[in-house]
């Protein structure tokens, strides 16, 4: 039974691919190798041991319509704008939307386009889909086959843009859809930029399947700032993909906050592929009602004297389910390397479910690795203390709960950002 | 003020408290002494509303107030204060915030309007040179990173803000060093008016050079056994907690 509804799903979206792929961006080979390695990967179903936390079959079933443009209005996107001085690129079910994006290109070293017109690039072509493996995982194969739309950024050798760049992927439709947003954002020697990627519904009143993957290049001495920034409604169903290769001495920080939506499910792979590289990933989740929030973290020590931090909270609330996986891979090569993860959860309901599994693989002798995972409630003694002092046991609750988020919070280096996601959090606690 | 009268006490079946009676009036200064494990924190806590310890017998009132019906937040908007023996350390929550919050949640409880910032940050001001704390400590996360000095000095600094009308210190002198019992002792005499009274909860008379008593009580094995003046901390000291016992026959 499991099979046959498994195959109907991976067939309707194999026939999904057979009747647009004409109408496609770039490179056609690579989307039909894609899409072959889709069908032998599969939607993964419960006994999937990567997906066995999230109903993708679930999420999948029903009809799914292509992705089809719709317009939004300039009151509805500023209400999405985060920060004041940003570069703020759109992206609408799956598609670039030039209307929207005011950006002009006339900061010296950086060039931002619309994905599907950079085919003839020559930035694009040596770094698209090289490291997002079409056969590592269904969700980057049906991407890379599907891929309609989405942000092409190139930072130029030595070039520093101050100004952070926004890209909101925003969902939206009447009708139940699946759309396949793609980001390459390549950061050349000594470059730096910070982009903030964020995810939201916008009249969405049917259920909206976005399939979205970024590929980061961070090339030696570049410094990369990322920031995701999920709040779908309960129509929203997200799968997102962060593939990052690192070089020499570059720095790259990202900080995963996911905030709402029915379904999430982020992938984040980061290859160290050089000596002397420094990774920051942190995350925070707030699950309620019936979300289910699934973080898959992979980071891949090649190279020697490397340290990676990571740090993963969450606060699950009513009936929700929260999953961390955070896999550290150090290689044989990769003596001296410090890898550091951390894991720690709030269950504030009998009916919320916790699934937390560091998975360490060593094969490297001169190193410093640990990590850690907790799950409790909020502590008995120190609300009493705030009681104590005169704070309700609400007010006492919120502010522990505020305090535990704020660990990974006061890593957003961004005023506005840091101001926005708080509030969101108060709001939220409330 | 405070009226205790035949109050029982247990945690998890066994019966700590076994009989209190205490009277305390505003303006008067009283000392509770015992030995380990006569029930003096047992006291403090069932005082403070903590939730584990259950009161089987007798009651306590509170300027007119069934005490023990009061959530402990509500309590604290009564006026009492407990200045903890193990203050907890709450990384993430800021010292001033969470004592803003405290004092506006008081004042709603009191039908009062909220503080105005610029008058509470004059009071933060103000307060905190009263125990000598580090103005970045206050600032900083609820106790966290704090020395056993730093956090007592806290407590009282708390208190200072808060302006309790009953503050019971619970072995407010443990793990302190000579400067700073001084300090927080000094503290504490500051803030004593003829409107509030003081509990000191102590096992050693080191911390009643300090905070002179009008009252003191020895608390064995549940009950109050002599009750007297100051002197009676030093007759303590000097005998040692031995002749209590020899006398009680225990």
């Amino acid at each position: 039974m499991e099979t046959i509804i498994k195959n109907t799903i991976t067939d309707k979206l194999i026939a999904g691919f057979t009747a647009s792929k004409n109408t496609l961006f770039g490179d056609g080979i690579l989307r039909e190798q894609a899409m072959e390695s889709f069908s032998k990967l599969g939607v993964p179903g419960r006994k999937s041991e990567e997906y066995k936390y999230v109903n993708m079959e679930q999420a999948l079933k029903g009809d799914l319509a292509a992705a089809s443009p719709k317009p939004i209005s300039e009151g509805q996107l500023n209400s999405l704008k985060v920060i004041g001085n940003a570069i703020v690129l759109v992206i609408i079910n799956g598609r670039f939307s030039a209307e929207h994006t005011k950006f002009n290109n006339n900061i010296k070293g950086l060039q931002v386009m619309d994905i599907a017109e950079a085919s003839g690039n020559a930035v694009f072509q040596k770094h698209y889909a090289k490291y997002a493996d079409i056969n590592s995982d269904p969700f980057v194969a049906l991407n890379t086959a599907m891929a309609t739309g989405g942000v092409f950024m190139h930072v130029e050798k030595g070039t520093v843009i101050e100004r952070p760049v926004h890209i909101i992927h925003i969902s939206s439709s009447s009708e139940s859809m699946i759309i396949h947003p793609r980001n390459l954002i390549v950061l050349e020697e000594n470059a730096q930029a910070t982009v903030i990627e964020s995810f939201v519904t916008v009249d969405a009143s049917a259920k909206v399947f976005s399939n979205a993957l970024t590929e980061l290049f961070i090339d030696a001495s570049a410094i990369l700032q990322h920031y995701k920034i999920q709040e779908e409604n309960e129509n929203g169903y997200l799968v997102n993909t962060t593939q990052a290769l690192q070089k020499k001495q570059s720095v790259f920080s990202t900080n995963n906050f996911t905030l709402s939506g029915s379904l999430v499910r982020n992938n984040l792979n980061i290859v160290l592929d050089d000596e002397q590289i420094e990774t920051h990933l942190n995350g925070l989740y707030l699950t309620k009602g019936n979300q289910s929030v699934d973080n898959h973290t992979l980071v891949d020590h090649r190279k020697p004297n490397c340290n990676s931090n990571e740090l993963y909270k969450g606060i699950i609330e009513e009936k929700s389910t929260a999953t961390f996986n955070g896999k550290i891979y150090v290689r044989k090569d990769a003596q001296k390397t410090n890898a550091f993860q951390s894991n720690k959860n709030i269950l504030l309901s009998d009916d919320g479910t916790i699934n937390t599994k560091p998975q360490l693989e060593i094969y490297a002798d001169d190193v410093k690795c640990s990590h850690g995972t907790s799950t409790g409630k909020l502590d008995e003694d120190k609300i009493f203390y705030l009681r104590a002092r005169g704070l309700s046991e609400a007010s006492a609750k919120k502010l522990l709960m505020h305090a535990f988020a704020s660990e990974v919070v006061e890593h957003i280096k961004i005023d506005e950002l840091r101001d926005y996601v708080e509030a969101k959090i108060t709001a939220r606690f409330a | 003020m405070l009226s205790i009268k035949n109050l029982h006490a247990s945690i998890d079946g066994k019966e700590i408290l076994k009989g209190i009676n205490l009277e305390i009036k505003a303006g008067e200064v009283h000392a509770i002494m015992g030995p380990n494990g006569s029930g003096k924190s047992t006291l403090s806590s069932v005082l403070a509303g903590r939730e584990e310890y259950e009161v089987t017998e007798g009651s306590v009132t509170f300027n007119g107030k069934d005490l023990l019906e009061l959530a402990p937040e509500d309590r604290a908007r009564e006026g009492v204060f407990l200045a903890f023996q193990y203050p907890v350390e709450i990384p993430g929550v800021s010292n001033i915030n969470f004592l803003k919050t405290a004092i506006n949640e008081i004042r709603a409880y009191r039908g009062e309007t909220p503080m105005e910032a610029k008058d509470f940050l004059a009071m933060v001001k103000e307060k905190q040179k009263l125990v000598e704390l580090d103005g970045k400590l206050a600032n900083r996360s609820v106790n966290e990173g704090f020395s056993g000095g730093e956090k007592k000095r806290n407590e009282i600094f708390q208190m200072a803000m808060l302006q309790p009308k009953l503050a019971i210190l619970d072995e407010t002198d443990s793990g302190l060093d000579i400067d700073a019992l001084r300090i927080v002792a000094g503290g504490v005499n500051k803030l004593k008016t003829k409107e509030n009274a003081t509990v000191v909860i102590t096992h050693y008379q080191r911390l009643l050079d300090y905070i002179v008593p009008d009252f003191v009580h020895i608390l064995y094995n549940g009950k109050i056994v002599r009750s007297g003046g100051k002197e009676l901390a030093l007759e303590l000291e000097e005998k040692g907690y031995d002749f209590i016992k020899a006398e009680i026959g225990a």
